[in-house]
């Protein structure tokens, strides 16, 4: 019965509980379960709060049979990325800096789900602060991607996605700054999407790159993606890069037809680099698009290779500020032997964060610098305008940008964190998406020759997540069952 | 080519209050060196009149009201306090204050 | 032969805004409470925690710019400045460096030489810092997040200022620009105005400046003074020795009457501004400045000139009238009830003046309403009640603004002007005095005097004086 329940999608799962053909506690017993037999393998989690689920779910459940708790998620098992705030929960960004932090209040986006019913099961592990693209600069152990466990899940919402694809979750959300949902979904074969900047509320996120950041969902298909950013959207008074959205209903847009849509491929997405089985893969994604009405074509987006240093100046810069208020006198984690203040300061930090956040930091900290701000920060802001300006180019032409999620599957543990550059350069495709805060979903469309998934990037204009959504709707309808690990 | 030097790292290490023992700061050199030529790469741009930015999207003017919506927080910013005394913060003396 | 030395100044003063909250969270900015008790995610910085502005604290530094003459910047952002302090917890204030909400204005200032321009380059808005208190005992320093937040404005000045004097007059007009808009408060002593003096020297008559020093801690005009002479003198004293002036911040310390360097080598001081991306550029439009302008008070300057056209009272009076925007309100709104400027007048100079002084107390915190007052004064003009009674109604009118009728019938202090009764109290005070009497008969004017005391002590007070006065006068 409870690898049965597991089957299900979040959606489905819901509707079965309103039925009353299962019980949220039922359901939260298997997941509970599959963590039990899973997790030592995986490791998706930081925190698995039990008891409080379990106490939840019982609340839940008495609230659906009252009649008083009508959500779209009622009694669905939920996990949360690390480095959202939950409200009594440790919360740690899979740092040790924060390795005892109990946050007073909790994000935006998790008190949303939770209103509309949704149970949290714990705190899923990423990138330390979300810096990283394997999931492997946590402080609290490597998580493994449930297909190929010698491989990475991706990152910084590793533990997310592979939450997902293990069925330790019904749905998990993640957050994505250059690509943190997209890439591990993509690695996990799930569905991952990240809405345009300003949709989903930052309160409660603990920043990274402020300008850059969205919280978003890891879902098992499309549909639950759609209902879960229907929830979570919404303009946010606390949060002052909030936009009022008008038409959050997506869940209105799960409708199978392309016809007319107009599709654009960037060249420079498909140069050198790029593995031949996952160009193989989202090509033939393209195909069965256009086989339903939609006119696909190649184009040249340009600036892509800038991209990525554009956004680790502007990102690193953002981090190296917003880390700032970590120094052992509020919160967290605070040194044991120090003589003096700045002593104590430099102590704490430089025990507490791991080597990326450190070199990220020091190379934020050095662009902003005296003589530096105007030839590294400044340069960097005037390039994302060009990207921004070339993007606005493409969406005059075309609904939809189409491309890969990351120029290779899944890469092995252990091997990538030698070389940061090489490691940067992965992001490429998702990247960019985040310097104009433009929408992005990934959707699974094939696999390689180990195995391992390889997902389809859909890019969105601003605000138009409709026509994303139907996109990757209608993609996913056609390509039929992905499979799981 | 960036050479990093030795004086770089401590300053930026007394901006972000680090310190690096001296195998991590030659490390740090190495990857700070490369990666501010990875970044040099921006410099291929004419970026001339370009208006830098900040913010990708046009909204303006957001404002709360002068209305007092907190009551007594102590509780919960103290929550996880470190260290205190009281209702206080407790932190190696300053000086200069 | 001594050369002759100019000294440069300019000042950067810190303003803290009268809101009922917080620059970015709605935490209540009221002085006092126990330690952060006045605090919440955003001002003490937790992760995951926004800023959102406070709209009244932009209106206010819009009003102060074009009440100092500046051009309000139309797009304007806000900055954060990063540097490691406890008192500061993000380990950034967000300010304004770069966009600041107002430039290139001046405030006029009265010299022994006449006017003059003192410029202002910029005001800008920023978020206080927390207390630190050094806790002598443990030997570590106590942090309380209840100021952090507080919206200030600082306004830079040019270096336009050239002697302590013209310091002090360029602070004092601020204040009563800053006062009558309602802004702040701005009382050295409490902190909600500071001052840090920017100073250099140069040989008379030399076109470049020489190298400044700031210095901090400057809590009374006195101190300013003090610290101004101070370090004149001993930036004089290097350039004579030959030695160069440091570019540093010093201390004052007025008990000691002298200054030392602060900040240690572990400030870098490169503070790394950049816009803060969690809050949105500010775009003014002519709309919100025609809302502001219009909301702008008449000023001290127009309010003498109209005092002197409108009320007959005397220049000195409209001075102290005018020293305050709430003693002025006061006054024109009492005579709006009752006429009678002069009386109005005296009352504020007189008693008012007195009893602030008395009780340490600030025009800002007089409690009394015109109705009031001007009731207290129609009391007299009825001569229901005498001038000493009507001083301690006052005195009780100001302490708690009882309402002086309600209060002269609560303890029975009318006067009596029964005649009959009157002449009663007399003829029996006569009676009783006959040496007074005599005296008086014989002409000792002064006798009366006694006889007039005695007959207010047999009344209770309750007496007009001049009436017992005269009526004596006629039975004798």
């Amino acid at each position: 019965m409870k690898k049965e329940i597991l089957q299900y999608t979040a959606l489905e799962l819901a509707a079965k509980i309103k039925a009353g053909e299962v019980t949220a506690p039922e359901a939260l017993e298997a997941v509970l379960a599959q963590i039990e037999e899973k997790e030592k393998e995986y490791h998706c989690y930081v925190t698995v709060d039990a008891e409080g689920a379990r106490a939840r779910a019982k609340e839940v459940q008495a609230q659906i049979e009252a009649g008083t708790l009508t959500g779209p998620f009622a009694g669905v098992p939920v996990a949360i990325k690390d480095n959202m705030n939950t409200q009594g929960i440790l919360t740690t960004c899979s740092s040790k800096i924060l390795g005892n932090f109990i946050p007073t209040f909790s994000a935006e986006a998790v008190k949303k789900l939770e209103e509309a019913g949704a149970v949290l099961i714990g705190k899923t592990n990423m990138d330390e602060f979300a810096m990283g693209s394997t999931t492997e600069t946590s402080a609290y152990g490597v998580t493994k991607n449930p297909w190929n466990t010698a491989h990475v899940p991706g990152g910084s919402s590793g533990g997310s996605a592979a939450a997902v694809a293990a069925d330790e979750c019904f749905f998990a959300l993640g957050s994505d700054t250059g690509g943190s949902i997209r890439q591990p979904a993509s690695f996990c074969g799930v569905v991952g999407m990240k809405p345009t900047y300003g949709t989903v509320s930052r309160y409660g996120l603990i920043a990274y790159g402020s300008s850059l950041d969205q919280i978003g969902p890891l879902c098992k298909n499309v549909s639950d993606c759609a209902a879960v950013l229907e929830v979570i959207a919404g303009h946010d008074p606390k949060d002052s890069t909030s936009v009022e959205v008008e038409n959050t209903r997506y869940t209105e847009s799960l409708v199978d037809d392309v016809k007319g849509l107009k599709i654009g491929i960037p060249r420079d997405y498909f140069g050198e680099g790029l593995d031949p089985q996952v160009k193989d893969a989202v090509l033939q994604a393209a195909q069965v698009l256009r086989a339903k009405g939609a006119i696909v074509e190649e184009f040249d987006l340009s600036l892509v290779k800038y991209a990525i240093p554009c956004y680790y100046t502007i990102a690193a810069a953002e981090a190296s500020s917003n880390l700032e208020r970590f120094d052992g006198i509020k919160y967290g984690y605070r040194t044991k032997d120090y003589e003096g203040l700045h002593p104590m300061y430099k102590k704490s930090r430089s025990e507490g964060f791991g080597a990326e956040v450190k070199r990220r930091i020091m190379l934020g900290s050095f662009v902003l610098s005296s003589g530096y701000y105007d030839a590294y920060y400044l340069k960097a802001l005037k390039v994302k305008a060009l990207i921004k300006k070339a993007f606005d180019e493409a969406f005059a032409k075309y609904d939809v940008i189409l491309g890969p999620v990351a120029p290779t599957t899944a890469p092995e543990l252990g091997k990538s964190l030698a070389d940061p550059i090489q490691m940067y350069l992965g992001d490429i495709y998702t990247i960019s998406v985040n310097l104009a805060g433009l929408p992005g979903i990934s959707v699974p469309c094939g696999k390689d020759e180990k195995g391992l998934p390889i997902g389809l990037q859909l890019i969105g204009d601003c605000f138009k997540e409709h026509t994303l959504i139907r996109a990757a709707y209608t993609y996913e309808q056609a390509r039929g069952e992905f499979g799981t690990p | 080519m960036n050479v990093i030097s030795d004086e770089t790292i401590e300053y930026v290490g007394i901006l972000a209050k680090l310190e690096l023992s001296g195998e991590e700061k030659e490390q740090a050199k190495k990857d700070m060196g490369r990666m501010l030529d990875y970044i040099d790469q921006l410099g291929e741009l004419d970026t001339d009149g370009v208006e830098p930015m900040s913010h990708v999207f046009k909204v303006h003017n957001v404002f709360r009201e002068d209305v007092v919506v907190n009551g007594d927080g102590r509780e919960d910013t103290l929550a996880n306090a470190p260290e205190r005394s009281g209702d206080s913060f407790v932190v190696p003396p300053t000086f200069d204050m | 032969m001594s050369k002759q030395y100019e000294t440069v100044i300019g000042l950067e003063v810190h303003v803290e805004l009268a809101t009922k909250t917080k620059i970015f969270c709605g935490c209540s900015t009221q002085f006092g409470g126990e330690p952060n008790s006045h605090t919440c995610p955003v001002c003490i910085g937790m992760p995951g925690s926004l800023p959102v502005l406070n709209k009244q604290v932009l209106e206010h530094a819009i009003a102060v710019g074009l009440a100092t003459n500046c051009d309000i910047t139309r797009y304007s952002k806000f900055d954060r400045k990063n540097y490691f302090y406890p008192d500061n917890p993000q380990n950034y204030q967000i300010s304004q460096l770069y966009l600041p909400i107002c430039r290139n204005g001046y405030v006029e200032i009265e010299t022994e030489d006449g006017k003059k321009k003192i410029g202002i380059h910029e005001i800008h808005m920023e978020e206080d810092a927390g207390k630190l208190i050094h806790d002598e005992w443990e030997d570590t320093t106590l942090v309380d997040y209840n100021r952090s937040g507080v919206p200030l404005i600082e306004i830079v000045s040019e270096p336009d200022m050239r002697s302590a004097d013209e310091v002090i007059a360029y602070l004092e007009k601020l204040r009563m620009i800053i006062q009558y808009l309602g802004a702040s408060d701005c009382k050295l002593q409490e902190g909600s105005m500071r001052a840090d003096v920017n100073l250099s020297v140069r040989e008379q008559g030399a076109e470049a400046f020489g190298t400044r020093t700031e210095m901090k801690n400057l809590n009374s005009f006195r101190a300013i003074q003090h610290a101004i002479e101070g370090e004149r003198e001993r930036q004089i004293d290097l350039l004579e020795e030959g030695k160069a002036v440091v570019q540093e911040t010093r201390r004052w310390d007025d008990t000691k009457g002298c200054s030392y360097a602060m900040r240690s080598k572990e400030d870098a001081q490169d503070y790394r501004y950049f816009p803060d991306p969690d809050l949105t550029p500010i775009v003014v439009s002519e709309e919100m400045l025609a809302e502001i302008r219009g909301r702008q008070p008449e000023f001290r300057t127009e309010k003498m000139a109209r005092y002197k056209e409108e009320y007959d009272i005397p220049d000195y009076d409209i001075q102290i009238l005018t020293e305050t925007k709430h003693m002025a309100d006061l006054f024109e709104q009492t005579v709006a009830i009752c006429g009678q400027p002069k009386k109005v007048s005296n009352w504020l100079m007189v008693e008012t003046l007195r009893l602030l002084k008395d009780r340490n107390m600030d025009p800002e915190d007089i409690r009394f309403s015109p109705e009031h007052l001007a009731g207290l004064i129609a009391l007299t003009d009825q001569k229901a009640i005498n001038s000493t009674v009507a001083k301690e109604v006052f005195e009780a009118m100001f302490d708690t603004d009882v309402d002086p009728v309600q209060y002269v019938e609560e303890h029975g202090l009318k006067t009596v002007n029964d005649t009959g009764a009157l002449k009663q109290t007399i003829e029996q005070v006569i009676a009783q005095n006959p040496q007074s009497v005599e005296d008086y008969r014989n002409g000792k004017e002064k006798a009366i005097g006694f006889l007039v005391g005695q007959t207010m002590k047999a009344m209770k007070g309750k007496a007009d004086p001049a009436t017992v006065n005269q009526m004596l006068k006629e039975l004798l």
